[in-house]
């Protein structure tokens, strides 16, 4: 069965409604317009208005309702139409929502799920395409999630909605045209990253819009005999070290694929993390291949220019081997 | 002023221990003379000096280890004065390496040559850590990572290839203080007995065999030749010559075939010379002799010259450096400048011999023992006198279509032997 990312996370919605009535989904355009990325299409006819909210272009509060539905009982979906508008959620989410717990000494909890499209790659300009899920990484309290295929897609937030506290699952732009053949959707385990390509030679860290770049990247590295483990974090929050390790102690070189901007980002927390614990295992210095540092441009060759692409995360692994012919990682 | 230094004597030397000096501040030294003995891995050998000058300064004390190219002693030029050297040892040169373009770990902290990379060897985490699990001296490695750091592929390819060179890896990793058996007494040592030295020197001696041997089989892509020289001229002329001399001047087969494969070298010079990253032509043709030492192992120092030196005064020179060699008192020079080497396994009974390359030459000459073998001459059976000649040659120098012409040439020149 073709199965797209989108109606993957659509059946995800729909199939948690069914089971559970608790569950409720706000946010704007959610109803009437079937989502800004069509991924509630239908669910307002089925589902009616007490449980598919369309709100006021308000972030602040709507965020706020879902947490307050959330302590009171309630399963809520809150859809935040992209990452760049949930800084005005901020104080909502990072405040509250993921403090309740430990300030109340365990006495209330916030199963909360907040979605959210990230990242570039549509001309969507400045406003609409920054990639900041590493500020939420940062928050201890919430589960980041960043499903990168149909299958997690779907599971992923069916079990999101399991999760006794907050949980944020970034749905990155590229990937909801993205289809996968499936004979069926079941729930996915959200405490582990995965091995997505095993390969000898080097590893190359990803999440998100950038598996399939990095996934490209290593088919054109292994038709020169270049091997990489292709591991999709899925996880950002907690980071799943066992498996990075594993994988570092198997190939001995690293290139992380962030399309975050690389000061700051999470590329730069999980390249600490690996010099902390398996600096010995090291054969050449971590490579970073992230976003050039300025606002996402508009302009298609511009914005493309910005961003990782599988070019620049082979050259990159190339790197890893003394390989200077081509451009370096350095910002790419 | 000049700088004289620890001076490489053959491609498997990474570091000499200073013996004795033969000269002291004031002294005049003229270009050739002997004024140091070294100890080697192979042997003590007597140090030549090639400047004209007055000696300055001594730098390093008799038991001192130091690595290839650290300053020895600072000469004065003639006509210069003394005085004008800095203060300190002048430690600020890159050690000179005329026959590698290797990075030398320094061997003691006293004379530290900067590093002619120019920074700490950068090696990565996982590599330095294998290097020690392995016994690597990375010292002695070329990186190919990043930046040209050693990487653990490096490492691995190193100990792979190398693990029975590990007694002289052991030796060359690390300062002074290494407690391997295979170094030189150290210069606080307690002092040893003969016994003991010519048992420690052994060790080295097999350990710098293998190394060099090891490093020749990896690298050179040898191809073999042999060809059947019939001795019967050779023979009679040899007889006749020595009919004529007292027993102490008579000259060996062994001299006639040194001069042939001298003046075959001379002609076909890709022959005659070293690989170092391209062919390098030997400037004159200096004949290492393989010469094994009585208490083992063996050496191939080289007699200079050879296809211009008449066969007696090569006779003369063969016994001087047999003699010299099972002493242990070989010189700088006929360590470091073979450019050919013939070796010889006649008298030891057997028929050929295929010589392993000594790194950087680029050919071994072997001959077997000379003995009447049935051969057809002009399409008649006779029995005549021959001997196996081999070639072992570098196909990165030379081809085999050359290789059979080399070893021709030899063969002609050893049917003339008064052209010799």
């Amino acid at each position: 069965m073709k199965t797209t990312y989108r109606s993957a996370v659509h059946d995800a919605i729909a199939d948690a409604m069914r089971a559970d009535d608790r569950v409720l989904l706000l946010g704007e355009d959610v109803g009437r317009y079937g989502g800004t990325y069509a991924a509630s299409k239908g669910l307002l006819e089925e589902f009616g208005p007490q449980r598919i909210l369309d709100t006021p272009l308000s972030e602040l509060g709507f965020v706020g309702i879902g947490i307050g539905a959330a302590l009171n009982g309630l399963r809520p979906i809150v859809e935040v139409m992209t990452v760049n508008f949930s800084l005005l959620a901020l104080d909502q989410i990072v405040n509250t929502a993921a403090a309740l717990r430990h300030m109340s000494g365990g006495q209330f909890s916030v199963p909360l799920v907040v979605r959210m499209a990230t990242g570039a790659g549509r001309q969507l300009a400045a406003q609409h395409s920054h990639s900041l899920e590493n500020w939420y990484a940062h928050i201890p309290g919430i589960t980041v999630l960043a499903p990168a295929t149909v299958a997690d897609a779907y599971g992923m937030l069916r079990t999101a909605l399991t999760s006794p506290d907050p949980v944020i699952v970034f749905e990155h732009v590229g990937l909801y045209n993205t289809a996968a053949d499936l004979d069926s959707l079941i729930p996915t385990e959200i405490g582990r990253a995965a091995l997505r390509r095993n390969g000898s030679d080097a590893t190359i860290i990803t999440y998100g819009g950038c598996l399939p770049k990095a996934m490209d990247a290593a088919e054109r590295l292994a038709q020169d005999g270049i091997d990489c483990d292709v591991i999709d974090l899925r996880v950002l929050r907690p980071l799943d070290d066992a498996t990075i390790m594993e994988s570092v102690r198997k190939t001995h070189r690293v290139v992380v694929v962030d399309e975050t901007w690389h000061t700051g980002s999470l590329a730069g927390e999980i390249s600490a993390r690996i010099v902390e614990q398996a600096f010995y295992e090291l054969d050449a210095p971590i490579g970073r291949v992230c976003t050039v540092e300025v606002p996402i441009p508009y302009a298609k060759h511009l914005e493309e220019a910005a961003l990782p692409q599988p070019e620049k995360i082979v050259s990159a692994v190339r790197a890893l081997f003394g390989d200077t012919g081509r451009a370096g990682a350095g910002d790419g | 002023m000049i700088e004289f230094t620890m001076p490489t004597l053959g491609a498997d030397m990474d570091e000499g221990q200073l013996n004795e000096w033969l000269i002291k501040p004031g002294d005049s030294v003229t270009r050739g003379q002997i004024v140091a003995v070294v100890e080697t891995t192979k042997a003590a050998v007597e140090i030549e000096c090639w400047h004209d000058g007055v000696v300055e300064d001594l730098l390093v004390g008799p038991g001192e280890t130091v690595a290839v190219g650290t300053p020895l002693a600072t000469l004065l030029e003639p006509g210069e004065k003394s005085g004008m050297k800095g203060p300190g040892r002048p430690a600020g040169k890159t050690p000179q390496e005329p026959n590698r373009g290797r990075t030398e770990l320094t061997a003691t902290p006293s004379s530290v040559p900067p590093s002619p990379i120019g920074h700490r060897l950068w090696v990565s985490p996982v590599a330095r850590r294998t290097a020690a699990t392995l016994g690597v001296d990375l010292g002695a490695l070329t990186g190919t990572g990043p930046q040209g750091a050693i990487t653990l592929h490096d490492v691995e390819h190193a100990a792979a290839t190398a693990h029975h060179e590990k007694p002289t890896a052991a030796t060359t990793s690390a300062p002074a203080a290494t407690p391997a058996p295979a170094s030189a007494p150290a210069p606080a040592a307690e002092p040893k007995s003969a016994a003991e030295i010519a048992k420690a020197r052994g060790a080295a001696m097999r350990a710098s065999i293998a190394a060099a041997m090891s490093r020749s089989k990896r690298e050179i892509p040898h191809y073999y030749l042999s060809d059947e020289v019939i001795l019967d001229s050779a023979q009679a002329w040899l007889t006749e010559q020595n009919a004529g001399r007292p027993i102490t001047e008579r000259m060996l087969m062994a001299v006639l075939q040194l001069k042939a494969v001298a003046l075959a070298a001379a002609r076909f010079g890709e022959f005659n010379g070293f690989w170092e990253e391209g062919f390098r032509p030997g400037n004159g043709v200096h004949v290492g002799v393989a010469i094994s030492l009585r208490g083992g192992g063996l050496v191939a120092p080289a007699i200079h010259d050879v296809s211009e030196k008449p066969l007696p005064e090569l006779m003369a020179d063969l016994t001087d450096l047999v003699a010299r060699a099972r002493a242990g008192s070989l010189r700088s020079s006929e360590m470091s400048d073979p450019t050919i080497t013939v070796t010889n396994l006649g008298e030891k009974g057997v028929d050929a011999v295929f010589g392993v390359i000594y790194p950087p030459q680029v050919a071994i000459v072997g001959f077997g023992k000379p003995a009447q073998r049935v051969v057809v001459v002009d399409g008649g059976i006779r029995v005549a006198t021959t001997v196996q000649s081999s070639l072992a040659a570098d196909h990165r120098a030379s081809d085999g279509a050359r290789g059979a012409l080399f070893l021709a040439e030899i063969n002609r020149q050893l049917q003339q032997p008064a052209e010799l």
